[in-house]
């Protein structure tokens, strides 16, 4: 059942080359319903390895299928090969399962676009590059598809392309991205010269004869191209702005898969931060304060869809956390709940942004849930579930990285306790404003701009993925319950991979109970402080400071001190250097060449006798100089 | 009796399999020939040019059954030594059918095109190819010279079959004047190197060097630089290179890139054998031979290149700075610096071919269609074929992903190896300078306007190689009178080779394993 | 009377030069031609005489081998000059320059 495993990043490969040939042909909805099909069946594939998989005896589960050897280059040897594990299999699972269904969304939600066979078209192209990261068995595999999906997400930030805000969101997102990218080359280069491999078992197998200094500048280097794929402290300002794309790429690439992928990659290297923990460290720190970060600009955001996408920032902050500390199936368990949740309330917020025809101010939203029932309970179901309320999923995964959190060091567990209360606050503020209120959207604010809007749910092929997202962030948490040893099966199902914990922690019964009664008081706080502040009202300029609302200006002070001088450098040296140094040199040369070539061609006269004695001259040359070595 | 018993003849033994390839040429071209006597009904051109193509492919197959031969058994020799059977030779079999198998399709159309009955044309094909194979496998020096002239002899009559292009003819005798004038000298070369060690027959040259110590070796180094201006005559080495650009442009086109990428081929396998397995005792006096030699091909070619109008010259000036970068490999004189040229003359036979079926097919009826302006705005006209085109001379540029970098990669490592910093740069600026007439004919396809440079009027490109008005390169400007510009027919056959040629060079340049893989088994034998 | 080997070896040497000296000094193409045997007819005297010095067999057979070639080339080469002529009657080496740079 194993050998099926080809297939997963096959298929929405080959959907993305039918609609690369075909995609026009097919049309609005059918190159759509085409796409959604590939990651379906990617879907099905997935679960057949998963259940394979899961036959295997616990210590035997990992499978190498090398497809072929991809470079040979002096020592460097690499396969295109993919690892099959539980853990790229999870990732696998969960990446085609949430795929699948927001390519659903998307057939509703794009509609009425003119380029909607494109859309799919990236989106099956990301889809395979996404699971070609996850189950590459190697690092350059695993680059080759990070930076795939980190091109699919600069060609959807940048899909209303007409737009100036929407391409210069995407170039943010590539210029950040190339920041970490490039650490992650370095780091590349680290491995496979201490290493002399860049294969995942030759690699961790090799790390004993490793210097310290060079484990932790890999940790640290590979961190670095994390946290620009997954945006945390410096590099999380293009997320932001990535918003600029169509709501279901936000939902899929911008929250559930592409971003998470540099947890991923933390969790993969866990035997390098084993014996790395001063790397590890970093990344827990980081980790934690871009969780507060994340969340403080939450509160105070407008946009509805910023306030997701920096609460994406803030949760994948506390992934960073957990694998920073060791606690990886913690990490991965909050990233499978965070997919489902946040999926589900980005998919929820763009059938708000349709219903209000593409406003996403939710100060002038308000009462929607008696006109939108459907994305209304299930936004809430989302909002309690990244809140933490005890039951839903987030409240066992958030628990799970808290509990592991304290166990480290109790000032990172404050730090998360805040972000916790932030989160159920900032996202009960969100629901009140759009789902309950008065119905503010009827006073238009320009003129005309809402006539006859009637907002309503959205057709099935949208409402559906809402519905099975509500279901699985309710109940997500059942798969990995720290409450009784037999029913963390998530841990177990992970713990061969993660063999080589930095920490490792045992709470009795009473202690995990302890600190599930603590979780489920700050969520509630949360929500308590939500409903008490936004119940009734609308502005609160107290709450929404203008720090905040500019996110702390660190976006301005980018711009201000690093991007206009830059550009100024640039266009400077356009003018001068270029023009008359580099030009100037290249112009030269040229003409150098080509005045010789005028004098050199009017030697090949046309008649033979002249070639015979350029001939002969040459045999005379080489004759002369044999003679001189002759003895 | 006792009479006859004294004179009985001692036949060497002869494996026939060994050279089932060359015979499978030698017996299908002969057979071809007579074949259109033995009916009396007109037999169309396509029969014969599928027959060649048959031919060429059952020798593919025996080529690859020789090597699955010597994988199992390892290399040998047949024919009293003079025929060495090991992977060095393989892979220029396997290269030299495949060359006929696209050559032939290519062909096809262009003598249908022209209206050109008769076998002539594939016969000469397959003995060249037959030559060609022999020099790859000879393992004598007499074997050698016979096989280039098996090799040459089709290839001066190929230059001059086109009777009605009175380019044709000149380029016919020039390259049959000076071909045999460098027949003479490769003659006399192995006279001298005969007298010298006592033998023809490469191993036992070797081993002779090997165990002598020779106290006056003038004769012998005489013999070498003789041989080697006979070799740099055929693969078109500066300053032996003069025949080409002309025999290039008077040649019927299908023709010349079918003998740039034989003679390239067979020249060049003859050529590393002899110096690099059999005179590599004496490499301290032949590398800094080979060391200019390839310098000046390297830069004469690539600045040559960027004055020429008619894109054959211009790509007859590009197989010289192509000639340089494989002699660069040589000049390393390591089995890395080998492997890297061997691999160059696989892809560049593949590059060239494909270059010259899309030349061909330009060129139009009266194969005279061929300057520059030819190709002007291709890109709008017929996508798919310039496209296609626009690959083949990325890939002779070097650009990452094709073939054609891989195989300068390869060749300036060795050299960097070998520690010859000064012809690794030298080999990288020519191909700079060559990317700018490769680039000039993609950028006139795509009718892209270069930026005007400072100081030039307007219109006038700031691309280095054509500013000046009298190139008459300003791919703005209207069409000259007397360039066809009409749409150019593509027949199925040579589109086929065409995607083949770029299918191999994109493929092979994302994936480059089996190629590397295969062309890394070209052992010497000795 | 005996003749040293080094006077053949010499006679052929020069033999070569007056041949390629030939080639590069006449117009006539088939003198030229003529030339291009006289070379490959030294190289036949050197291969003889080198073959006596080292009394060895081969040296004599290679000759073989050069004569059948030189006599392709001929055959070859008379063909490509008759064609050229017909065109163009009288023509010598120099009138054939129409390709060039």
């Amino acid at each position: 059942m194993l050998r099926v495993a080809f297939l997963i990043p096959l298929l929405p490969l080959a959907g993305f080359v039918i609609l690369l040939l075909s995609g026009r042909k097919l049309g609005n909805p059918l190159a759509g319903w085409l796409a959604t099909i590939m990651v379906a069946a990617s879907f099905v594939v997935t679960v057949v390895v998963f259940a394979g998989l899961f036959r295997l005896p616990a210590g035997g589960r990992s499978y190498t299928q090398n497809w072929f050897t991809w470079i040979s280059a002096g020592h460097l040897h690499v396969n295109m090969g993919l690892l099959v594990d539980p853990l790229s299999m999870t990732m696998a699972a969960f990446v085609t399962g949430v795929s699948a269904l927001i390519h659903l969304y998307s057939i509703g939600y794009m509609e009425h676009d003119e380029d909607f066979p494109k859309f799919f078209l990236y989106l099956n192209l990301f889809v395979a590059a996404m699971l070609l990261l996850v189950l590459a068995n190697n690092f350059l595999l695993l680059f080759l598809g990070w930076e795939g999906v980190g091109v699919c997400s600069y060609f959807l930030i940048g899909f209303w392309f007409e737009r100036d805000t929407a391409s210069s969101a995407a170039k943010k997102a590539m210029i950040f991205n190339r920041i970490g990218d490039a650490a992650f080359l370095v780091a590349l280069f680290l491995i496979y010269e201490r290493t002399g491999s860049l294969d995942y078992h030759t690699v961790f197998s090799h790390l004993g004869s490793v210097g310290e200094p060079s484990l932790v500048a890999m940790g640290v280097l590979l961190f670095a191209g994390a946290v620009g794929k997954s945006a945390q402290i410096p590099l999380y300002p293009w997320l932001a702005d990535a918003m600029e794309g169509p709501t279901p790429v936000s939902a899929l690439i911008h929250a559930a898969t592409m971003v998470t992928a540099g947890v991923y990659l933390m969790c993969r290297i866990n035997p390098i931060l084993y014996r790395a923990p001063d790397a590890a460290h970093v990344i827990a720190i980081i980790g934690a304060v871009t969780a507060l970060l994340g969340a403080t600009i939450a509160c105070a955001q407008n946009d509805i869809k910023k306030i997701l996408a920096y609460s994406t920032i803030s949760q994948l902050g506390y992934m960073f956390l957990a694998a920073g500390i060791g606690a990886y199936d913690a990490a991965i368990f909050l990233m499978l709940t965070h997919a489902f949740y946040k999926a589900l309330l980005f998919l929820g917020a763009g059938s708000v942004i349709h219903a209000m025809n593409d406003d996403q101010d939710v100060k002038t939203m308000g009462a929607l849930a008696r006109l939108m029932p459907i994305t209304a309970v299930t936004f809430f179901i989302g909002w309690l579930s990244i809140g933490g309320l005890p039951v839903f999923s987030g409240f066992w995964s958030k628990g799970d990285v808290l509990l592991n959190g304290y166990g480290f060091s109790p000032a990172l567990w404050v730090v998360g306790a805040l972000t916790a209360v932030l989160t159920a606050y900032y996202l009960g503020r969100a629901y009140l404003l759009v789902f309950r209120g008065q119905q503010r959207w009827v006073e238009a604010r320009k003129p005309g701009d809402r006539a006859g809007l009637k907002p309503h749910d959205p057709s099935w092929v949208m409402s559906v993925p809402l519905i099975v997202l509500g279901a699985l962030s309710a109940v997500g948490g059942l798969i990995n319950l720290p409450i009784h040893p037999d029913l963390d099966f998530l841990d177990r199902w992970l713990s061969p991979v993660f063999a080589s914990r930095l920490f490792q922690h045992h709470w009795g019964l009473g202690g995990v109970w302890t600190f599930a009664l603590i979780d489920a008081a700050l969520a509630l706080l949360g929500v308590a402080l939500a409903v008490a502040l936004w119940g009734h009202a609308s502005e609160r300029p107290a709450f929404e400071p203008v720090v905040l609302q500019r996110a702390w200006y660190i976006d301005w002070a980018y711009d201000r001190f690093i991007a206009r001088p830059s550009t100024e450098v640039a266009i400077e040296t356009s003018s001068v250097v270029e023009a008359k140094g580099i030009d100037g040199a290249v112009n030269g040369f040229a003409w150098l060449v080509r005045s010789t070539a005028r004098h050199l061609r009017k030697v090949q006269t046309g008649y033979v006798r002249n070639y015979a004695l350029g001939l002969a001259g040459g045999l005379v040359l080489v004759l002369a100089y044999v003679l001189t070595r002759a003895s | 009796m006792k009479l006859l018993a004294v004179l009985t003849i001692v036949t060497p033994h002869v494996n026939y399999v060994a050279i089932l390839p060359e015979l499978i040429l030698i017996g299908g071209a002969l057979l071809l020939l007579v074949s259109g006597q033995l009916v009396f009904a007109k037999i169309p051109t396509a029969f014969y040019s599928i027959g060649s193509g048959a031919i060429a492919a059952a020798a593919l197959v025996a080529s690859l059954v020789i090597w699955h031969d010597v994988q199992a058994r390892g290399p040998f020799t047949t024919i009293a030594d003079s025929v060495a059977v090991d992977g060095f030779a393989i892979v220029f079999l396997v290269l030299v059918s495949c060359i006929l198998i696209l050559a032939s399709a290519i062909a096809n159309d262009f003598l249908v095109r022209e209206g050109i009955d008769g076998p002539e044309y594939h016969v000469l094909a397959l003995l060249a190819g037959s030559g060609a194979m022999l020099m790859a496998a000879a393992n004598d020096l007499i074997l050698i010279f016979v096989a280039l002239e098996i090799m040459s002899i089709p290839l001066y009559i190929l230059a001059g079959m086109d009777s009605r292009r009175r380019e044709s003819g000149e380029a016919a005798i020039k390259y049959f004047v000076l071909g045999a004038f460098s027949s003479a000298i490769f003659v006399y070369g192995i006279a001298l190197v005969y007298g010298a060690t006592g033998s023809t027959n490469l191993p036992q040259i070797a081993s002779y060097l090997n165990t002598n110590i020779i106290t006056s070796n003038g004769v012998l180094l005489a013999g070498l630089g003789l041989l080697l201006v006979g070799f740099g005559f055929k693969v078109s080495a500066v300053p032996f290179h003069m025949w080409t650009p002309d025999v290039y442009q008077g040649a019927p086109t299908p023709a010349t890139g079918f003998m740039t990428a034989l003679a390239k081929a067979g020249g060049f396998a003859a050529l590393l054998r002899v110096f690099f397995s059999t005179f590599g005792v004496l490499r301290t006096d032949w590398q800094p031979l080979l060391w200019a030699i390839a310098i000046v091909t390297l830069l004469l070619g690539a600045i040559l290149g960027l004055v020429q109008r008619d894109v054959k010259r211009m790509l007859a000036y590009s197989s010289i700075n192509h000639a340089g970068f494989i002699l660069v490999g040589l000049a390393a004189a390591t089995s890395q610096g080998i492997s890297g040229s061997v691999y160059y003359v696989f892809v560049y036979a593949i590059l060239v071919l494909g270059s010259f079926a899309v030349i061909t097919l330009v060129g139009g009826k009266g194969d005279e269609n061929h300057d520059l302006d030819a190709y002007r705005g291709l890109g709008r006209r017929q996508p798919v074929l310039a496209f296609a085109f626009a690959l083949l001379l990325l890939g002779q540029t070097g650009i990452p992903l094709t073939t054609g970098f891989l195989a300068k990669l390869y060749v300036i490592t060795a050299a960097v190896r070998a520690h010859s910093y000064a012809l690794a740069v030298i080999a990288m600026l020519s191909a700079a300078i060559a990317a700018a007439f490769y680039l000039r004919l993609v950028f006139l396809m795509y009718g892209v306007k270069l930026p005007v440079g400072s100081g030039g009027d307007e219109g006038a490109l700031s691309l280095p190689v054509t500013g000046e008005p009298d190139d008459g390169l300003d791919p703005t400007g209207s069409v000259p009178t007397g360039v066809n510009i009409g749409r150019v027919v593509v027949p199925v056959p040579t589109a086929v080779a065409i995607f083949v040629t770029v299918a191999v060079t994109v493929v092979f340049g994302i994936w480059p394993g089996p190629l590397v893989d295969f062309v890394h088994a070209a052992h010497f034998l000795f | 009377m005996s003749v040293s080997a080094t006077w053949y070896l010499t006679l052929a040497a020069v033999l070569f030069t007056i041949g390629a000296v030939g080639l590069l000094v006449r117009r006539n193409v088939l003198v030229m031609f003529m030339c291009v045997e006289l070379m490959l007819n030294a190289a036949n005297l050197t291969f003889v005489t080198f073959a006596r010095r080292l009394n060895d067999i081969a040296g004599q057979t290679a000759v073989f081998f050069v004569l059948v070639v030189a006599a392709a080339e001929v055959v070859v080469g008379l063909g490509i000059i008759v064609s050229i002529y017909r065109r163009r009657p009288g023509a010598t080496a120099d009138d054939l320059h129409g390709l060039k740079g």
